[in-house]
């Protein structure tokens, strides 16, 4: 009973909690909810990909009414592998938000904080469990706009116009999104991604469909900040709650990739690739990216800016992956979809850790705090190191895989681009280090203690993490495959 | 019985795990325990021929492969570990205990690898872990000298990993036997090598950082990295004929650099590349003569250099100085120290009967074998150098010279232990030779020590020393004075800043320009755009939404004119 419904309680349980948790009182009783809601989900998480990693398929009828008329969910590894990163890291999220929650929101606010923050876990969640277009669309939207009055919750006045400024952009990229749907359900008369898929094949030449896909394309590209339609991203990661900083960093920009994964080669599938010039698109927006992100990450005055802009870095790095449309470069993609998130978000929970104790993230406010916290500065330290590449760490391993996709095509100029976006991240993560660890302290950061274990356990089980899956890659390497067997690439 | 099958790096980095976690006398024990023990195991439980596997990814990596070549190296560096933790027994800091540590056990690890995907994992680990031994000095300067060893390391490890995949795409295999010349791969695994392997050119991160790290630090540094990459070579490319001509540069251009040096461990440095050129000679002719003898002067260097860096590092210790101009006369108050430096001094020169002699035969004497006639006398030349540079100048402007009135005590006797230990070795394998030869990867039957090859060397030594002499007493020899000597670095510390910055202003100016002549030509509604858009390029600031909309209006523009233009 429960099995069979698995996939669609992963989402009705975080929806029927959020309202709940906006009534229920006080600052505990709210938390308590949410974290059991997300420790649930990631249990239900973790069950759906133990079955579907065999190769194997669930499809379930919404309603009981049959594909391709009624809503059907259809989970193969690649959803089920992206619905744990979400599940996974807003479980982890949720010890770490008690303290820094109640430090950073008004108390009357923290029952919503907490609905807002469900509302955005069910639209993420639907998004990977969704096989039909429009009904994705609706988890985009729900997704999106518990974001805005996410972000908006930050302690800065400033935190309004940075979810004012993603409230726009966001808008944008949905309505576009919305656009593409339309005009591709005009043509087909479907909505269903498999039976869209059936569909498309004999008409991928028409213009209409082309012009849907560009518009789907370009809404997608704006939701998982590629460059230069990142722009809304580092204001919003930096004025957000620690916690929504967490968990926004490690997954909602890893869902938009799973979605532009999903649309190119399992609804549109890559024959049209070949008709319309997306590679080069996707691959000239993703060199750019890495090294552009990059190179303003090096010049960031504020540590969770500094962050963002990496963020973007590694996004750029899984659109190159997907833009070279072959069975190396997707595994590559898939792969840092799943080591990024545990990297970025210890990382920003090692910065949340510093925001919670200097109470500021810019540089000139934590000069010297490595010493005072060096369990936080150690964490950051490694996670960053993953983020650079070191082997040893989950970082390599997915540096690696796009290596070795890049010389497989014997693509010379993307091999170099993410070997130089190594050496630029060693730049970046050696700023975090001079600043927190080799400037002296200023007089206020003389006085902050380590960061309470409330925070360290959360961010160190991250660290563990980035370690255990840079040496034991069986799980990641495992679910990649299976993922780009499912999906249609031809190379 | 230990397990034979045990990877030599274990110890160490069990060692460094519980360094970090101990304090005092019981962290020196572990120190110590890691050497001995794993050396004990090394000299008596392991022969040649032992493959460890492991396995990660698709990859089945080697984590251990025994052969006479790697078991050499690897009794070297337990030997050197154990005299660099001796050496610093009174060091009572964190960073360096547990840097020195990973740092030999790494060392181990690049020595044992058996495939090109640990080599590289060591190659890199080595660079991490020592570049901490220069930051533990923690002035400004050691953390900006660190900082460029650190880059031009990684840059290494990269160029490594390039190489090595596509050599793998190649042969499809990843196992670190023979590479050779042979295509890109070939050349990028050989770069990688020759950054760590001090290549004219690629050497500026040795003097650099070297006398930058901290006393103790640099005995460390001075055995483990290039000595892996002498070791690289020797499996990788021997034979490789151009290396003959890189050795007899490497040989002899440092010399130059070190007599105007005054910074004596930076003397040291430039000494030590003009070591691995006598090395890396031998791995380019290739013969087994000339490759035993150079792993077999690899091994000598370890110590000799090693005891002249101890010996540098206790006067560092005790006088907080280290420049020529400002050190003499202290026989006086660290005689010891002195009459150990002068036996390191005189392995180094190749004086009969110590180390270095019977080393360096090897090499000559495969060097005129083989026909090298004009770069023998090169290696001749850079001999004479050598006894200049390091055989007299640094005892000599150390302990001798001028009395500079600094009366200061012996060093301590950890470092007297450590320094006699060295010298003990230095002049056991130059009276006793046939010991180390045995131990050489290949069979031998050399004997440095006949009438011609002795009286040469003799020859050699004193009218270098008559040169000293002369040229000291006709005040013609360069003075030691305070001033950076600035080589190839000068490239990236002065020439690229310059230039970047160059680039940037004329590019700024560029853009102003052409933002402001956008703005009048123009007509008004360019003019908006200019301002809005082109105008404020400024990547680190915020940007405004109007441009974020333009951006997506471009893309989505470029998507859909793209698609006309193709049908």
């Amino acid at each position: 009973m429960i099995e069979q419904n698995l996939s669609l309680l992963l989402v009705v349980i975080p929806l029927l909690a959020a309202p709940v948790a906006a009534i229920l009182p006080g600052l505990r009783p709210p938390w308590l909810l949410a974290l059991a809601v997300t420790w649930l989900c990631f249990v239900i998480a973790g069950w759906q990909l133990f079955t579907v990693m065999d190769g194997s398929i669930i499809s379930y009828e919404l309603g009981g009414w049959a594909p391709p008329w009624g809503i059907e969910y259809r989970i193969d590894a690649m959803n089920a592998l992206v619905a744990l990163i979400v599940a996974g890291i807003a479980a982890i999220t949720m010890p770490y938000a008690l303290l820094t929650v109640e430090k950073e929101i008004p108390r009357h606010q923290v029952p919503l904080f907490y609905s807002a923050f469900l509302l955005c876990i069910v639209g993420l969640l639907g998004i990977t469990q969704t096989g039909d277009i429009f009904n994705l669309f609706v988890f985009l939207e729900i997704s999106s706009l518990s974001t805005y009055v996410l972000i908006a919750m930050g302690e800065q006045r400033r935190a309004l116009t940075s979810a004012y400024q993603y409230l726009i952009m966001g808008s944008i990229g949905a309505t576009f999104v919305l656009i593409g749907i339309g005009l591709v359900y005009a043509e087909t008369g479907t909505l269903n991604m498999q039976d869209l898929h059936l569909r498309l094949q004999p008409i991928l030449d028409h213009r209409t469909i082309h012009t849907g896909f560009a518009f789907i394309s370009v809404g997608i590209a704006l939701k998982l900040a590629l460059f230069p339609l990142h722009l809304w991203l580092p204001n919003a990661y930096k004025y957000a709650p620690s916690a929504i900083s967490v968990f926004l960093s490690a997954t909602s920009t890893k869902v938009a990739v799973y979605v532009m994964l999903r649309l190119l080669f399992s609804v549109f599938s890559s024959d049209i690739l070949m008709i319309e010039p997306t590679e080069d698109i996707l691959l000239l927006l993703g060199i750019f990216g890495v090294i552009l992100a990059s190179v303003t990450a090096i010049y960031q005055r504020d540590i969770k800016r500094l962050l963002a802009y990496s963020s973007i870095a590694q996004v750029s790095y899984m659109v190159l992956g997907i833009g070279m449309a072959s069975n190396m470069g997707v595994t590559a993609t898939l792969i840092h979809v799943f080591n990024h998130a545990l990297m970025k978000a210890a990382l920003f929970m090692a910065a949340g850790a510093v925001v919670y104790r200097a109470g500021s993230s810019r540089f000139e406010k934590i000069d010297g705090m490595g010493r005072q916290m060096p369990w936080t500065f150690a964490a950051m330290f490694i996670a960053g190191l993953s983020v650079i590449g070191i082997p040893g760490t989950a970082g390599f391993i997915s540096k690696w895989y796009f290596v070795l996709a890049a010389l497989e095509q014997h693509s010379w100029l993307i091999a170099l681009v993410v070997l130089s976006g190594s050496l630029l991240s060693v730049v970046y993560i050696w700023r975090i280090v001079e600043v927190m660890y080799l400037r002296p302290a200023t007089d206020t950061g003389l006085s902050v203690k380590e960061a309470p274990y409330a925070l360290l356990v959360p961010m160190w089980s991250l660290v563990l993490a980035n370690i255990y899956f840079g040496i034991n890659t069986e799980l990641t390497l495992n679910i990649a495959d299976i993922s780009v067997k499912l999906l249609d690439i031809t190379d | 019985m230990w397990m034979t099958e045990l990877p030599p790096f274990v110890p160490f980095f069990l060692a460094a795990l519980l360094a970090a976690i101990t304090r005092g006398s019981l962290r020196n024990l572990i120190l110590l325990a890691a050497p001995v023990l794993g050396g004990l195991h090394l000299w008596l439980d392991v022969p040649p021929g032992v493959i460890t596997h492991f396995s990660i990814m698709e990859f089945d990596l080697q984590l251990m492969r025994t052969d006479r070549l790697s078991l050499l190296f690897g009794y070297l560096f337990h030997i050197a570990a154990f005299i660099s933790v001796i050496f610093a027994w009174h060091v009572r800091d964190t960073t360096q205990n547990v840097a020195g540590m990973l740092y030999a056990g790494s060392a181990l690890g690049a020595v044992f690898a058996g495939d090109l995907v640990s080599l590289f994992i060591f190659w890199e680990l080595l660079a991490v872990s020592s570049v901490f031994l220069v930051w533990a000095r923690r002035s400004e300067r050691a953390i900006r000298s660190g900082l460029r060893y650190l880059v031009i390391q990684v840059a290494s490890g990269m160029l490594l990993l390039a190489g090595a995949l596509l050599h793998y795409f190649k042969t499809g295999s990843l196992s670190f036997d023979y590479i050779g010349l042979y295509g890109v791969s070939g050349w990028l695994i050989f770069l990688a090598f020759g950054i760590k392997c001090a290549f004219p050119l690629l050497h500026n991160w040795l003097t650099d950082a070297y006398p930058e790290a901290t006393a103790s630090g640099t005995v460390f540094l001075s055995a483990f990295t290039t000595k892996v990459a002498v070791y690289a070579l020797a499996r990788g490319f021997p034979g490789t004929e151009i290396m003959v001509y890189i050795g007899a540069v490497m040989a002899c251009f440092p010399i130059f650099f070190a007599v105007i040096e005054n910074d004596l461990r930076r003397v040291l440095a430039y000494s030590m590349i003009n070591q691995l050129g006598f090395m890396v000679c031998g791995i380019g002719v290739g013969t087994a003569l000339a490759l035993n003898g150079a792993v077999a002067h690899a091994f000598n260097d370890v110590l000799f250099k090693g005891l002249l860096f101890m010996s540098m590092g206790a006067v560092l210790y005790r006088t907080g100085n280290i420049n020529g101009s400002d050190l003499g006369g202290l026989y006086k108050s660290m005689p010891k120290t002195a009459t150990l430096c002068i036996v390191g001094a005189c392995s180094i020169s190749a004086f009969p009967l110590f180390s270095g002699f019977v080393s360096k035969s090897l090499v000559m004497t495969a060097m005129i074998q083989q026909g090298y006639d004009y770069l023998w006398l090169m290696l001749l030349f850079a001999s004479a150098g050598v006894f200049h540079h390091a055989g007299i100048k640094i005892p000599y402007f150390a302990f001798f010279a001028k009395d500079s009135g600094i009366r200061t005590q012996e060093a301590p006797l950890n470092m007297l232990l450590a320094m006699g230990l060295s010298a003990a070795l230095c002049i056991f394998i130059g009276s006793q030779p046939q010991y180390l030869y045995n131990l050489l990867p290949w069979a031998v039957t050399y004997w440095p020590y006949d009438i011609s090859h002795v009286l040469s060397q003799m020859q050699l030594l004193f009218f270098s020393a008559l040169a000293f002499v002369w040229l000291n007493r006709q005040g013609l020899y360069p003075p030691e004075l305070h001033a950076i000597n600035l080589d190839v670095e000068w490239l990236y510390r002065k020439l690229l800043p310059d230039t970047a910055g160059w680039v940037y202003n004329n590019l700024h100016r560029v853009h102003i320009d052409t933002s402001n002549s956008l703005k009048t030509s123009l007509s008004e509604i360019t003019k908006t755009v200019a301002s809005s858009y082109l105008g404020r390029l400024h990547l680190a600031t915020s940007w405004p939404t109007g441009s974020m909309v333009f951006w997506i209006a471009v893309i989505l523009g470029f998507f859909l004119l793209a698609d006309i233009i193709q049908h």
